[in-house]
């Protein structure tokens, strides 16, 4: 489990030090200055900014600043509002993308595996047909589309659920939906093949012979073993929560580092585009990091590949 | 009959003449009389008795025929702005109604639709080659070949897809075809990786053992053995690589960073309408975002079809 867990850890920094590399080089190969943009004047001014912003050394020297900027958690300024750094536009923006992606996260999870084993105990009934449509449109149906919708009835016609903004639970409920519907289909999905399959296996025909209850058998023998897939899944899913947020919460206007992160795309905005793509990848790897560690402890097959192997 | 009630024929005294000696024909012993099925028809005929399956492909067919001939039953130009009749709901004149600048929705529809099946192809079909390629070699030499090619493949899954597509988008500018580089730089890694699992498994077998054995090039034995048993995989997950395509073609526009005007995919006709819906303009946000979620709808049943009809091993379990 050591070996494993040093391994991933070393696949996972390598990971890192390319993206951050290949942000550094896409950076330097933008054409011009960031400086070039109509706000600068003059040439003094500029080589000012340059020199400030270490612009005039050789790219060696600006690489390994970089990335020990990086290192000491510094995801550099902002040219758009020169006040800020991307460091300020995470604190603030970051704990609210978090706490959305989290119930996000819980709320596709729970609802997509509870689907799934309805879907799978009642195979090719009423409600795995129900199951599996709701599953199909959620694949099908893009998270900004769906938010548009939900926006359109709930909020706007219905006047039951507040349209926009981050004041408080009820703020919660659409945007979470939106967002949560994507991943709610593909773990149901994935569950459902799974559970099919796991019910079909010999020692649950053994739970039931030997008299266990039905509740038991799905929750103790089951389930633990058709959860596997979905725990392979959670980086994917992660990443696409993630990438969702910036949508959403730009539909939503939610104040959240997605809406920034946007911004800053539409204004061009390269130091918080590189330093804030910098942060999502180092968290979304770190997350990939975790999730495989989590499936290391889950999965008994590495533990034993281990022993064979040492 | 009347031979019958005179003498009762019981099994002791049936008469000769009943029995006639049919010849053996030896020369007719192996033959077949039904045709065989190839593993093609096989597999199509187990698609076409999947219902959603077909509903998908037909969509699917009947779109990219509209896609192709749509814009000739329409009079109006893609781009041709005809601002008194902006935001006109389904007519007659306009059957999907017109936009904020008063273009056919209709006519926009079916462009969207080359750009996006374009673009969603496209890059499909660029994964699949660089895959068979990187994931055939990995597989077929095996060994340490195998063992950092795949530790290049595992550092390449880690990083998050659509902050590099992002990334190049800003850099490169967005247009047709940075928008393809961008989503296939990392995209053939899974088709890669499905490749190789599935060449590390047949080159095992007898048939590939003989014809190595008989001094076949390895080249040979890599299109004629192994691509041919890989094709059912890949062609699942080209079928399911051509909708997160499309939809992350849709999700680029969404932030302008996709396909730019004179062009319009579904993505950027959806996002240029989202407004527009909450002030009773549906059909403008409606068309293009009806397109795009069943078009998805239709590549993903077909691909979960075609995976079952495949793969054999599938069919018992269900």
């Amino acid at each position: 489990m050591l070996r494993y867990t040093l391994k991933r850890l070393l696949v996972m920094l390598i990971t890192l030090w390319i993206i951050i590399t290949l942000t550094f080089v896409l950076m330097v190969s933008i054409p011009g200055s960031p400086f070039n943009s109509e706000q600068s004047s003059n040439e003094t001014v500029q080589a000012n900014l340059e020199k400030h912003y270490n612009l005039d050394k050789p790219y060696v020297v600006q690489y390994l600043l970089y990335i020990k900027s990086l290192a000491t958690f510094d995801f550099g300024p902002s040219i758009s509002q020169p006040n800020q750094t991307v460091n300020d536009l995470l604190g603030r923006g970051f704990p609210i993308s978090f706490e959305l992606g989290i119930v996000t996260i819980i709320v596709a999870v729970i609802s997509g595996i509870i689907l799934g084993i309805l879907a799978a105990l009642r195979h090719n009934g009423i409600i795995d047909y129900i199951a599996m449509g709701i599953a199909v449109l959620g694949i099908s149906i893009p998270n900004f589309i769906l938010a548009t919708l939900l926006i359109q009835k709930l909020a706007v016609d219905w006047e039951l659920l507040p349209v926009a903004t981050w004041a408080g639970p009820e703020y919660m409920v659409l945007p979470v939906i939106a967002l949560a519907t994507g991943p709610m289909a593909i773990i149901a999905r994935l569950t459902r093949s799974t559970m099919l399959d796991v019910l079909t296996q010999d020692y649950i025909k053994m739970a039931r012979a030997k008299g266990l209850s039905p509740w038991k058998i799905i929750f103790k023998h089951a389930l633990r073993n058709a959860l596997m897939p979905v725990v392979t899944i959670m980086g994917t899913l992660l990443a696409g929560i993630l990438t969702g947020t910036f949508v959403i919460e730009k539909i939503f206007a939610i104040p959240g580092m997605g809406k920034y992160f946007v911004e800053s795309i539409n204004h061009r905005d390269y130091p918080v585009i590189m330093g804030t793509t910098v942060f999502y990848s180092a968290f979304l790897i770190i997350m990939l990091f975790l999730v495989d560690i989590v499936y290391g402890l889950l999965d008994p097959r590495i533990k034993v590949h281990q022993k064979d192997g040492e | 009959m009347n031979q019958l009630k005179k003498q009762p024929v019981t099994a002791t005294n049936i008469p000769d003449h009943w029995f006639k000696q049919v010849k053996q024909d030896e020369s007719q012993a192996e033959a077949v009389y039904r045709p065989s099925l190839s593993y093609w028809q096989d597999a199509w005929r187990h698609l076409l008795k999947n219902k959603l399956a077909m509903l998908g492909l037909v969509f699917l067919i009947l779109l990219g025929f509209m896609a192709i001939f749509g814009p000739i039953f329409s009079p109006y130009e893609v781009n041709q702005a005809d601002l008194p009749n902006q935001y006109q709901p389904p007519s007659k004149k306009h059957w999907f109604g017109t936009d904020a600048l008063g273009r056919d929705v209709f006519t926009r529809t079916w462009f969207g639709a080359r750009i996006s099946l374009f673009v969603g192809l496209m890059a499909a079909l660029i994964d699949v080659v660089i895959g068979i390629v990187y994931g055939g070699i990995s597989g077929y030499k095996g060994g340490r070949t195998d063992n950092i090619m795949m530790r290049i493949i595992e550092i390449l899954y880690g990083i998050p897809y659509l902050l590099v597509v992002i990334l190049l988008l800003v850099v490169l500018g967005p247009s047709l075809t940075t928008i393809i580089i961008a989503l296939t730089v990392t995209g053939w890694v899974g088709m890669a990786r499905i490749v190789r699992g599935q060449v590390l498994q047949i080159k095992n077998y007898e048939f590939v053992m003989a014809s190595q054995s008989y001094g076949t090039k390895t080249s040979r034995i890599i299109r004629k053995h192994l691509l041919p048993n890989t094709m059912g995989p890949i062609i699942v997950q080209m079928t399911l690589t051509v909708p997160s395509a499309i939809f992350a073609e849709a999700f680029l526009s969404f932030l302008g960073l996709g396909i730019q005007a004179p062009y319009a995919s579904w993505g950027v006709m959806a996002n240029d309408s989202l407004g527009a819906i909450l002030s009773g303009n549906w059909w403008t946000l409606f068309f293009p975002a009806f397109f795009i979620s069943f078009t998805m709808f239709a590549f993903n049943v077909l691909g979960d079809g075609l995976q079952d009809a495949l793969d054999p091993k599938l069919r018992k379990s269900r």
